[in-house]
């Protein structure tokens, strides 16, 4: 080895723990949220806001909190996840704040100041993060619960069923005393860990037997099955509890897991196809799916006759008047859009204030936190490992496809929340336990592989050399 | 609060976003640049940083020094999967025991039908030599074409089979 040559090795960087780089970022991430807060006081009411040290500490104790509990029981976890759900949720608080002081906002009858509600929610949030990271050694535990994970999800998903519509979409359970609850974001993780339980065992069934038909595989007709089955439970979800959004996160999910279990063009094509046919299907008689398709091809034609329109249509005059630079933060109208503001809409007020530089840095967030957990699954060495971070970051970048789509005009509008960046505690809470669980797969990924245990016999031994 | 200052503070709070996403970027460079080339000459320093790999070249007997050559050239760094569902992993080796098998405890855990629970492992010797080792698994391990009985130094770049996955160690 120590002989001089021009040769060279190539290796991998190896990898370190990169705690400290951790820390910095969840540091600059709670500067720029207090910044943030800083700046919508300073516009609005032209001096710092009151509560900037309280909500700034809150927000650094939080940020604090998930880092230590991160460096003692997940120390190889990927650097990045943390910092950037921080960020989110810390410009998120500061959004719903400044959406709070708004006198137009005020002054609807559904109002309620909802920052300090949501900064509680965090807490809640991160603290199950933390308690995901105490409680889950070894995510292939959750392997055990393939199909008990498949009966609470299905539970959560039918609950909403039994209680009224809110807003036209039966996604919330109301609890006396505590509040309102929306499962499906719950069932979202939940389910994620049936699909990845089920296709490691069934992938080679679904890939193999397979006939080659115009260079696609088609699957044998009982193969079909489990796609189907799907496929028709979204279908009922958006025809009982009318709900677009969560029946397109579930199918289109269990499309993307699918595909990367097997490997085969055919599911993407079977999945597009048939999720449009689904679509179009239900649109023609559902009332309320009918309403949002209206409002998407045509949100101006309702102004002053329909709300749902109408509000579409303020959302997309709130990103035309952020332009490339924004209004500024605290400066915009994007309060006019009223009710739903601080939550389905909050994007709006991303794009005015911030313009489309700012819309773009907060998009490249949600990507590097999809792109994050794609890379934990590609570095997973178990086959359920890979399929639950693909399918958990498939559905969070689905989730904001579907919701910032929708907000943009680029589909139809669906009932979903942004994560971590809209009010809402069920998406806060959450999406932080999504947040939680690929930090413990990426830490197992990274982690280096054990030491071997020294042995008696090794020094004893003689090996035979040939 | 004067124009001016809501101007700057609006332009200052889209730089630090970017700056922040850009910091982000630069963290994950080392997932698109993910190899480092090192003289072989600048070895010793580079070894602080692996302090077993320090270990087994000061400890080398030797007989080793005697073929520079073959220990050139039989020095893999990392174990890659060629075949099989986790085509693409690679473990990279640093002294430590990889075992293979179905076993979730397993280095790389196989999902294959023909694998065993704790199916081979693979461990370097005193000198270095990577040796591998078929734990009674039921179908066998294979080395090139042929079934292993005892443990076995592995040559750089032999496909050793176990069921339908394919391992080669390489530089």
């Amino acid at each position: 080895m120590s002989v001089v040559t021009n040769t060279t090795t190539i290796g991998a960087i190896d990898a370190p723990s990169r705690r400290n780089t951790e820390l910095a970022l969840v540091a600059f991430a709670v500067l720029i949220s207090v910044f943030a807060y800083a700046n919508v006081g300073l516009a609005l009411n032209g001096e710092l806001p009151a509560g900037m040290l309280g909500y700034g500490l809150g927000l650094a104790l939080l940020g604090g909190v998930a880092h230590l509990a991160v460096r003692r029981f997940a120390p190889y976890a990927d650097p990045l996840l943390l910092p950037l759900a921080t960020l989110l949720n810390g410009l998120g608080l500061a959004f719903i704040w400044r959406l709070d002081q708004s006198e137009r906002f005020q002054a609807l009858t559904t109002f309620a100041p909802a920052a300090s509600k949501q900064l509680m929610f965090s807490a809640v949030g991160v603290a199950l993060m933390v308690g995901v990271l105490v409680a889950l050694k070894d995510h292939r535990i959750l392997q055990r619960y393939t199909y008990i994970s498949m009966l609470v999800a299905l539970f959560l998903l039918i609950l909403p069923m039994f209680f009224p519509a809110v807003n036209g979409a039966k996604i919330w359970i109301k609890i006396p005393g505590v509040g309102t609850i929306q499962p499906g974001e719950f069932a979202k993780i939940i389910i994620a860990v049936f699909f990845a339980g089920y296709l490691m065992v069934k992938r080679d069934a679904l890939a193999l037997a397979s006939r080659r038909f115009m260079g696609l595989y088609l699957p044998r007709g009982r193969d079909l099955g489990p796609i189907l089955m799907v496929w028709a439970f979204s279908i009922l979800i958006l025809v009982f509890e009318t709900d677009l959004g969560s029946s397109l996160l579930f199918f289109g999910m269990f499309v993307v897991m699918l595909y990367v279990a097997t490997e085969r063009t055919s599911w993407i094509v079977f999945g597009l196809l048939m999720s449009a046919a689904g679509a179009v299907g239900v649109a023609t008689f559902e009332p309320h799916v009918q309403d949002r398709v209206t409002a998407w091809l045509d949100p101006f034609a309702g102004w002053g006759k329909e709300a749902a329109s109408e509000q579409m249509a303020k959302s997309l005059m709130a990103f035309g008047s952020g332009g490339t630079l924004g209004t500024g933060l605290g400066q915009g109208n994007s309060d006019l859009i009223g009710f739903a503001a601080n939550s389905d809409f909050i994007l709006a007020t991303v794009g005015e204030e911030l313009g489309l530089a700012g819309m773009m840095a907060v998009l490249l967030v949600y990507g590097l936190i999809v792109e994050r957990g794609v890379r934990t699954a590609l570095a997973a060495r178990d086959p359920f490992g890979k399929l639950l971070a693909i399918g958990l970051s498939g559905s969070f970048a689905i989730q904001v496809f579907v919701v910032a789509g929708g907000v943009m005009g680029l589909i139809p509008l669906t009932g979903m929340t942004m994560p971590f960046l809209a009010a809402g505690g069920s998406s806060v809470i959450a999406n932080w336990a999504l947040i939680g669980i690929l930090i413990r797969i990426s830490d197992t990924a990274r982690r280096p592989a054990p030491a071997p245990a020294p042995s008696p016999d090794a020094e004893m031994t003689q090996v035979v050399r040939p | 609060m004067s124009e001016l200052t809501l101007t700057v503070m609006r332009l200052g709070f889209l730089a630090v976003l970017w700056l922040f996403v850009i910091v982000a970027v630069q963290v994950i460079r080392s997932d698109l640049f993910g190899t480092r080339v090192t003289q072989r000459g600048s070895r010793r320093t580079a070894a602080d940083t692996r302090p077993q790999q320090a270990r087994q070249q000061q400890a080398a007997p030797p007989q080793q020094r005697q073929q520079p050559g073959r220990q050139r050239r039989g020095a893999p760094t990392k174990l890659i999967v060629s075949e099989g569902t986790l085509t693409g992993t690679t473990v990279a080796l640093q002294g430590q025991t990889i075992t293979l098998g179905r076993a979730h405890d397993s280095t790389i855990v196989l999902d294959d039908d023909y694998a065993s629970s704790r199916h081979a492992r693979i461990y370097p010797d005193r000198d270095g030599q990577w040796i591998v080792e078929d734990l009674g698994s039921t179908n066998g391990t294979y080395l090139d074409r042929t079934r292993l009985t005892t443990p076995t130094p592995v040559p750089l770049g032999a496909p050793i089979r176990i069921g339908k996955t394919v391992i080669e160690l390489r530089k």
